[in-house]
Parts: structure tokens; sequence; C-alpha cells
């Protein structure tokens, strides 16, 4: 376990709203019975990422002169010889033991140009084989372990955040090395969050691209060396300011197990990580993305990671008055299977945001009614308040309002993680003067009316509490719903329950790379990450 | 007043007061010296007098001002062009509504990338629900149908699951342009479909891609080509136009048998 000082705490254990502990008990139960038979079908199957994945944490990183990692070419030449139904493991292993290469690097070469085989090895060499590859991989997952103790280490020696909610910047110039220096300047001006925004369409690419990188539309690749880069800039200005700045990236999309490893291996400190927004607004085959889900959390739990849940995308593209129960359900069953793959409570960044139209009639009421009920229904869990971009126009001035108002709901409701509203939103990516005069609006509310929520009880059958209870009970229809479905969660997401799209679970990219797990199936790094759950 | 005059300058609480007001951030430490330059850039940019009303340290090496001030110059309302799109930009409830009213049932919309391309970047910002520079993609659409075949789709098959889908418009990405492959791509692509469909049965064909030329569209055999920096609701727009505005004025000008 963690210290307590490396995590951010909700500010108080709020009770203002008198929501009822038997409802509250029901929607996680109903969250628990949509989830399980989902958590069944990961355990199910594996995908090539998370067999990728397996083979990055024994070591093997690197890319031919073309850019393909020498991941995805051995992964794909095992699994023309063998398939992928018994795991990478004992193939690769197998190859390795017999001599067909002195390591990984040399195989995944050889394996490149066809000429190697691969074979499932049986009876007694498979122990010799599992023993082998156990060996590889768990160093790999010690040297999580070393980044998780180093990030304990750092925070005890510069110190953490000063306070809550924890102040959360964006950088997107595309270019790691523009990156850097933005990040950093970032961080003077008081950001204790930085996330680097991944280039568009990074989440549909079947492997992780390599090395630094300069050039990506509208944000900048994952990679493991844009990681370490991007790592090693903050820790010098953490050590120059006397806290620890933490840095953000995105496990998301078909690469999902891959990244959540390397932001392990890198110490990256959060990962945005949802349970269906591949799913749903990226169209990734639902089977693949709840398997590469939960090996990622799995590692997420282990790296002591926080992640980042997506709920503020419900309310970009329906409206956020109608859609506020869909934001709920989402919660509880990110919370449901964040839990079940070893994470802690103050690992849970449950996201929700600030998107109501502005022109509605008590708009801020209805705000302020959400995000307590948010922080009710999770009250150990850091949530992560994102800010207004729907109703944000080049009207820069209102903008700027709107934010404040964000920003006060924020206060009052104790948030952990705030991610800071710019009034160029929808105009220009940030400029230095914008983000320079969001953070004097963060700082004025948080100075004016940081301790509000000590004075404010909303009125039991008053406007605020009438529209949280509402919510939850929307909340609890919708769960009911899906689990009234043939097969749950997967046909509720086939025939469109969540109000977006229909992505049957046949249906979306990358379901060519899922395979159900065959009777001798064998993967150490589950076998490792199990038993930290 | 006697019509619109033609001649004007900005009005702040008086007319003809010529008042603007102006924000910008020098890359210098804030010092007399820093206002005096931001004055000086306001009197370059024509503000006369200048008053800097705000000027603050953002950071050790650079300074932001506010400037209020009068501007001499004028401006000639009769002088002023404006490039007009050939179709309305909509917006999605106004598109929705125009399909629902004007086709009564929804507009069907396949697209892809053709040929060995990979690279679904630009048909997916386009298409998915997560969109593009801040606008939702065509599947947020509620009266459009959209079915995204991905990447590295051969020419037959996007004709035979435009004719399954009975599509309304074809939408084509061609993001590689090695040795003019996106363009001998195209053109296959629109020879098979004139070769598949009379000519007013047709669905409309679109391509687009970052190193398309809008001009090309009749030397490539399409409707319509979207180059670099097009957004959703720019080929929504153009959608409704084509296949429901003009359809039901009944003015369709023959660019579909081309």
């Amino acid at each position: 376990m963690s210290p307590a000082r490396s995590r951010p705490r909700p500010a108080q254990p709020s009770a203002a709203l008198p929501l009822d502990a038997v409802t509250v008990r029901k929607a996680r139960s109903l969250a628990r019975q949509a989830g399980r038979p989902i958590v069944r079908l990961a355990q199910q199957h594996t995908t090539v990422s998370v067999e990728r994945a397996t083979l990055r944490l024994a070591g093997l990183g690197g890319a031919d002169p073309d850019g393909t990692p020498w991941v995805n070419h051995l992964v794909d030449a095992v699994r023309a010889d063998t398939g992928i139904e018994d795991g990478v493991a004992l193939p690769v292993w197998d190859s390795l033991t017999r001599g067909d290469a002195a390591d990984l690097e040399e195989l995944a070469r050889k394996a490149a140009v066809g000429s190697v085989r691969f074979r499932i090895p049986s009876g007694r060499e498979t122990t010799r084989v599992r023993s082998a590859a156990r060996k590889a991989v768990g160093a790999g997952v010690r040297r999580i372990d070393a980044r998780r103790r180093e990030r304990e280490r750092l925070i005890r020696r510069w110190g953490d955040a000063p306070r809550t909610p924890w102040i959360y910047l964006i950088v997107a110039t595309g270019d790691i090395y523009e990156d850097m220096p933005q990040a950093q300047a970032a961080a003077r001006e008081g950001a204790d969050v930085i996330a680097v925004i991944r280039s568009t369409g990074q989440s549909l690419l079947d492997y992780v691209p390599e090395g630094a990188t300069r050039e990506g539309f509208a944000g900048t690749y994952a990679t493991q060396e844009n990681f370490r880069l991007m790592r090693a800039a903050l820790d010098e200005t953490s050590a120059e300011l006397g806290r620890y700045v933490r840095l953000t990236n995105y496990a998301s999309g078909l690469c999902m197990p891959e990244i959540a490893s390397l932001a392990g291996l890198e110490r990256l400190d959060m990962m945005l990580n949802d349970s269906m927004y591949g799913i749903l607004f990226r169209d990734i085959n639902p089977v693949r993305t709840f398997v590469d889900q939960r090996f990622s959390r799995q590692v997420h739990a282990r790296a002591g990671i926080i992640i980042n849940t997506g709920e503020d995308n419900y309310l970009t593209t329906a409206d956020a008055v109608e859609a506020a129960h869909t934001v709920t359900v989402s919660q509880l069953l990110n919370e449901y299977f964040a839990k079940e793959a070893g994470l802690a409570d103050w690992q849970l960044g449950l996201g929700h945001a600030f998107e109501i139209n502005p022109d509605v009639p008590d708009s801020f009421r209805l705000e302020l009614a959400h995000a307590l009920l948010a922080r009710q229904l999770f009250p150990h869990a850091p949530l992560k308040w994102m800010p207004p971009t729907r109703h944000m126009t080049g009207d820069v001035f209102r903008g700027y309002l709107l934010d404040g108002f964000f920003n006060l709901v924020g206060a009052m409701t104790g948030q952990g993680i705030l991610l800071v509203g710019m009034m160029t939103e929808a105009v220009v990516t940030p400029w230095l003067s914008d983000r320079d005069l969001a953070l004097q609006n963060v700082r004025y509310v948080m100075n004016a009316c940081g301790n509000l929520h000590e004075d404010f009880r909303p009125t039991p059958d008053g406007f605020i509490a009438t529209r949280a209870n509402q919510v939850l009970s929307e909340g609890i229809e919708l769960l009911q719903q899906i689990i009234d479905h043939d097969r749950g969660l997967l046909d509720a997401i086939a025939d469109g329950t969540f109000g977006l799209m229909k992505r049957p679970a046949d249906g979306g990219r990358g379901l060519d790379g899922v395979a159900r797990k065959a009777d001798g199936y064998y993967n150490p790094a589950s076998e490792l990450l199990e038993a930290t759950t | 007043m006697s019509g619109d005059p033609a001649i004007l300058r900005p009005y702040g609480d008086t007319t003809g007061d010529g008042m603007v007001q102006l924000s910008f951030t020098l890359p210098m430490p804030h010092s007399k010296i820093a206002e005096g330059a931001a004055a000086q850039l306001a009197a370059k940019m024509g503000m006369d007098p200048a008053m800097v009303v705000h000027a603050k340290a953002m950071g050790p090496q650079h300074t932001f001002f506010v400037v209020y001030g009068a501007v001499s110059h004028l401006v000639d309302v009769s002088s002023v062009r404006v490039v007009e799109h050939d179709y309305p930009l909509l917006s999605p409830k106004e598109i929705n509504l125009a399909v629902r009213k004007g086709l009564r049932r929804r507009l069907t919309v396949i697209g892809g990338c053709i040929g060995t391309d990979a690279h679904t970047v630009g048909i997916d910002a386009i298409l998915n629900i997560k969109g593009f520079a801040g606008e939702k993609g065509l599947e947020y659409y509620r009266e459009l149908r959209v079915v995204n075949l991905g990447a590295q789709i051969s020419v037959p098959h996007l004709v035979a699951r435009a004719q399954a889908e009975k599509a309304d418009a074809v939408l084509v990405s061609q993001v590689v342009t090695q040795r003019d492959t996106h363009l001998l791509n195209i053109k296959e692509m629109s020879a098979a479909f004139r070769e598949a469909y009379p000519a007013d049965r047709r669905p409309l064909l679109i391509v687009g891609g970052p190193r398309f030329d809008e001009a090309m569209a009749d030397s490539l055999g399409v409707d319509r080509v979207f180059a670099r920096g097009t957004t959703p609701g720019l080929v929504a727009s153009y959608l409704v136009d084509e296949l429901v505005t003009r359809r039901l004025a009944g003015n369709d000008p023959d660019r579909r048998s081309a």
C-alpha cells in the first residue's frame, strides 16, 4: 500500500445529500450483476495486445527500420504458427530455451524473416519453459514495483501537491521537444498534473510507435521514449519546485495493455482508462476492449497509477441533463471493473463534467446536484472534474465566467482532480496567457471559497437533493434495463441502450486480434498480476 | 440616419470614438520598459491614444497586457468581399431536421479507405462520433446511418457494400500518395461505380485527404473533393445540400452524370 500522502484526498466525507443507503447498495449490486459476465468473458479470452504487453514486460522493445515494433513481429509470427490461444509465452520461451536465439530481440528478428518455427511445448518441457517465461516477465513486473516505490520516495523527498483539488493542465503540441518546456512552464505556473494529449487516431493503431516523436496531429504520440523524456523533464521541475508533479497519458484504444505496461515501466502517475469509451466512441470491438482493459487495469493497480475515466464524453455527445444518469451508470461500472482488477478507491479518478447548457434555468443548481451525487456515491475516490467544452464559444469573456462557475462547483463538492478550463476552448490551443488567466480563475475561487463545503448543506427536500435522487433512480432503471438483456451489457451496447451507438459484440475494430483461451493457456504476466488482486 | 453608412469606425460608447480593446503577451519581463513596448505596439497598430490599462508578469519571461484606445483606421463596408460556400453550413439539428423532412428516412453514408491505404485517421475524423476539431463525426447525426468499412477495402467490395446498404453517399479517404496511388485508386473507384449503377441511381461519390485539390472532382469522376482541414459539419452540410435540398427543389444541375 502506498502512503496516504500520495493520494488526492477528498476534501470532506460529505454527507450533504440525503441519499438512501439501501438505494446506493442496490445501485452497486446492479453494477456488479451487469459487470460480472463481462469479467468472465475477459478471463476467457486473450488478445494480441495482451500478449505483446507480456513481451514488453519481459523486456522486448524497439522496432524494425520501418517502425514495426519487434513485439508485433514476434506475436504475429507465433500467431501464424500456433495461434495465441495458448498464449505466446509457451512457444516463445520454448524457442529460447531450445537455443533458437540468444534473447527476445534476436528471436523477433528471426521470426520477422521467417527463420524460426514455433510450437507449443508438451509434457515435462512445459514446466521448464513456464519457469523461464515467469522469470523474464517477473523482472518487468518487479521493475514496475520499483518505479512505484521510487514515486513514493520522491513524493516524500520533494513533497506532494499542496492541496486538493489537484490542478490538471494539458499540453498538446505534437512535438515531444516542445511539450517538455511547455509542461515545465505549466508546472511552474501551478499545475500539479500534466497531461500530454495523444495524436488524433493513435487509439486505432494496432501497434505502439517507437522513439521520440516530433509530429502528431493535435497531440503527441504515446511512446515509451516520449514517456521517459517527459517524466525526466517533470522530475527536474519537481525537484526545483519542491513538489512532485504528476504525469498523465492515455491507456485507451487498441494497445491499452501495452501502453499501460509502458506507463508502469516509465513511472507515469495517471492514465486515462475508461471501460467503454473505445467501444462507443471509437468503434473498437467490445470483447477486445474488455479483455484489454482488464489487463491494463491490473497493470495500473500494480503500478500505483490513478486511472481517469471518461464520463465527460457522454455529456459532450448527449444533453447533459437528459444523460446525467448515464454518467452515474458508467461511474458505477467503471468502479466495479476497476476494483475487480485490483485498483483501490484512491486510484479511481471517476470522471464527470460541467456541460449543462448555461441557458437552461437553474443550470448551476443542476450541476451542483450531479457533482454532489458523484462525490457522495464515491466518497473515497478522487473524482475528476472536467470543464465546459460544449457550450464554450468564441465569446471568451462569457467562457471565463462559465469556467469560474465550474471552479465553484469543484470547490463546493470537494473534487480530487480539476481539469483547468480554458476560456479559449474551441478557439485556439491554449496560449501562455490563457493558461495564466485560467489558473488565476481557479486560485481566486479556491481562495475565496475553497472551504465553502463546510457551510453548504442543500435543503433535504430541496431542488438539489431531489435532482440528485432522481438521477440516481434513473441510473438504477438503466442498470436494470442492461441486466434484462439476454447477454446483459454486451447486448445493451449492441442495441444502443447507451443512446449513442449500436456496437455489436461481433463488430468493430480489433476483433481479429481476440482469441478464446485454450485449456493450456499460460501467461506469466496475468499470473503475477492476478496475485496482486 | 439616412441608409447604411459605408464608412465606419469602431464604437465604444460614442459614435465615431473608434475605441477598441486588445490583449497580448510580449516575451519580456514586466517593467516600465515593457509597458512602453506595449504602447508602442498599440500605436503601430493604429491605436492613438493607446492606454495600457493592465500589465502582469506571466512567469519570469513574459508580460501580458490589456490595452484600450482609439484606432485611426476607417472601415469601408462597401469594399468588403467575403467568400461564400456554395452550400449553407448547417447545425446538426438543422441537418437532422432537413433529412427527416426532406428524405423521410435516414440517409445512408458508407465510408472507408481503399487500396492498400491503412490510414483511417481521415475517414475516422469525419465518421467516428468522436469527430474532429471539436465537431462530432457523422455517426453523431441521428438521421445519418453510417457504415464505416475501415481500412484497405477493395473497390469491388466497396461497390458491393454500397449496393447492399443502399448507400446515398460513399466517402473515400486516401492519405498515402506515393506515385499518385491516391489518384489512380479514386479513378478506379469512380469508374467502378459508374459501371455498377445507372447514372441517375449512383450514390454521391466524395473523396477526401490531405493531398487532394478541391478542383480535381471532374477529372477524378467524383462529385466532390474535400481537402485538408475539412470538418464533419462541412461534409454533413454538403450531403444535405446535394441529396436533400437540391433534389427537393428539383433544380439538380446535372452534375451527377459526369
